[in-house]
């Protein structure tokens, strides 16, 4: 398809971030609470990132900062050179050029699938409702939807409900896809299909992706590099290229350098959930 | 193949429903002809425990005293082609609807828009709640005092009945939407209008009919004792006051069986208003349908 050279032209000039000692510490009530704690972290353009770390660690809380969800303490986060939030402006402005699938999807259940993939370009005016509803169609029949446009989310199964959000998520041409643990709740059969699909429409468009895990092996076997971070407060921990050559299947999983990967990471995000783990009880 | 089922299972929702009724028919006729049988002397053991109790032993307590359903059936054969009997449906659907409509009117709007301003929440919050907890019978001789016509004052109950259940419904329906919903709808560049016309309506839709069926339900209960006490609006002459009110004058008149083919009639009416009412709401919350 055009769209995917003319993207693919773009992967060097589009998504690129940029997150400068960002703090976020929340403050309910006098009692503060640092979530992310001087945070520095740079993803290239086209990259796949994957953040590992324990649940509640303050992943999320990242994310939101990109989003423009939530505000930032200080520090400062650029997309492409632009602020998009800093101390001065601590809430960046919420937009298409990056989108979020969110962990139990927020596809709207009253719209159709192919409704809920024409969403963003026709609210930003980009196409007509006509050249969208082509478009969708396309871009649903290259992720393997045919046949389920008309479908409510609600009567397809969560593997298709999240491939069409992202695949809603792309309509809007985003510089960054935000995935915030999108395969939580699926069964681990379901999940490497997911895993699979999502590198098959990563290859047809080249775009950023900044993708929350606390799964190891989704990180390693869908990232360029992985970033552990440390529970609560969140920061970096360990920075891993993953050295095995994309485009990737799964028979990677059963390869020696992942088995190597992995053996080399775990014992830093074991510790980090361990930690995190004994924090919870000490809180609880 | 799924219509299939679909019917199947239809056929046999209907065959219960048919069999239910006809139990409830039969117990009710034996029950209510227990003058007869229950003089009879195999049933001495139960005239003595019914006297146990210090009721009357000549027939059952409280059924015995009930028109027979065969008796019922005669009067109700008796009345339905007069047009006063038709007159009193129609009076009772018209308030019913009038007030209704009414209700749905005011309160969607009204509750969507404390949903979604918190202002308007803050200023009107206090005074809608402390107007609630007021019946709306108790409303009837204010509202009788306050409306130019009885008609109108009868709407004006009916209309309290469903108000504040549909925006009870309204307010909570919008305000449990997902917040992911908004953020999601923000990210991909919708105006605070599309928001709330593609995201804040159709996530309270569901809610809306939800309230909109039980605040049916209680107007049917509402009209029926306004019309009974207001005396059914006395310029349409005696039988022309609604179904209520047809029960009232049966009652007055000695007529029981009428007062049962009343009640019936009430019942009927209030099951066809909701099943409209379901319809409805199975129409417009399409995406409900599939689970």
């Amino acid at each position: 398809m055009e769209m995917t050279k003319s993207s693919g032209a773009e992967v060097k000039t589009r998504g690129h971030i940029l997150i400068e000692d960002v703090v976020k510490v929340y403050d309910p009530e006098g009692a503060a609470v640092m979530a992310v704690d001087h945070c520095s972290l740079e993803i290239e353009a086209g990259e796949i990132c994957m953040i590992v770390g324990p649940s509640g660690c303050g992943k999320t809380t990242l994310l939101n900062a990109i989003a423009g969800f939530h505000e930032i303490t200080s520090g400062r986060i650029l997309l492409d050179g632009e602020v998009l939030c800093s101390a001065q402006k601590p809430r960046a402005e919420p937009g298409p050029d990056r989108i979020v699938v969110f962990q139990n999807g927020a596809l709207f259940p009253w719209k159709t699938n192919l409704e809920n993939v024409v969403f963003g370009p026709v609210m930003q005016g980009r196409m007509t409702k006509a050249e969208a509803l082509d478009r969708g169609r396309a871009m649903m029949a290259d992720a393997g939807l045919a046949g389920v446009e008309h479908n409510y989310p609600g009567e397809v199964s969560s593997g298709m409900r999240r491939r069409v959000e992202i695949v809603r998520a792309l309509m809007n041409n985003p510089a960054v896809l935000l995935l915030d643990e999108p395969y939580r709740a699926l069964d681990s059969l379901t999940k490497s299909v997911m895993h699979e699909a999502l590198l098959e429409i990563y290859y047809k468009n080249k775009v950023t992706i900044f993708f929350i895990t606390h799964d190891l092996e989704e990180a390693i076997f869908l990232g360029h590099r992985v970033a552990i971070m440390t529970t609560r407060p969140c920061k970096p921990k360990k920075l891993l290229t993953v050295d095995i050559p994309h485009p990737r299947d799964y028979s990677v999983l059963t390869s020696k350098r992942f088995r190597e990967l992995m053996q080399e990471t775990s014992e830093a995000v074991h510790e980090e959930a361990r930690k995190a783990f004994q924090a919870g009880e000490r809180e609880g | 193949m799924a219509a299939g089922g679909a019917r199947r299972i239809n056929a046999r929702v209907v065959t219960h429903g048919l069999v239910s009724i006809l139990i409830f028919l039969v117990l009710w006729e034996v029950g209510s002809r227990s003058k007869v049988w229950l003089a009879w002397d195999a049933f001495g053991p139960l005239r003595d425990l019914i006297a146990a109790f210090g009721l009357k032993t000549h027939y059952l307590p409280w059924i015995g005293a009930v028109p027979a359903p065969s008796a019922v059936f005669k009067a109700w054969m008796g009345v339905i082609d007069q047009a006063g009997y038709w007159q009193s449906w129609y009076m009772s659907f018209q308030r019913v609807l009038g007030g209704f409509v009414a209700a749905m009117l005011i309160g969607i709007p009204y509750g969507l828009m404390l949903a979604v301003s918190r202002t308007a929440h803050g200023i009107n919050f206090p005074v809608f709640e402390s107007l609630r907890p007021i019946p709306p019978l108790a409303w009837v001789p204010a509202s009788i005092i306050f409306w130019p016509t009885q008609e109108l004052a009868i709407m004006f109950i009916t209309f309290l009945g469903a108000f504040y259940t549909i925006v009870i419904n309204v307010v909570g329906g919008a305000k449990s939407i997902d917040g992911r919903f908004f953020q999601a709808a923000q990210s991909m560049g919708a105006s605070k209008w599309d928001i709330f016309k593609r995201i804040v309506l159709p996530g309270t839709l569901p809610s809306i009919m939800v309230g909109s069926a039980v605040g049916m339900g209680i107007t049917w209960e509402v009209v029926v004792a306004a019309e009974m006490i207001s005396g059914g609006g006395s310029q349409m002459g005696g039988s022309g006051g609604g179904l209520g009110f047809f029960i009232w004058n049966s009652y007055v008149g000695g007529s029981y069986e009428q007062i049962v083919v009343g009640m019936i009639s009430i019942g009927i009416a209030g099951y066809v208003s909701s099943e409209l009412l379901r319809s409805l709401g199975t129409y417009v919350t399409p995406w409900l349908r599939v689970r």
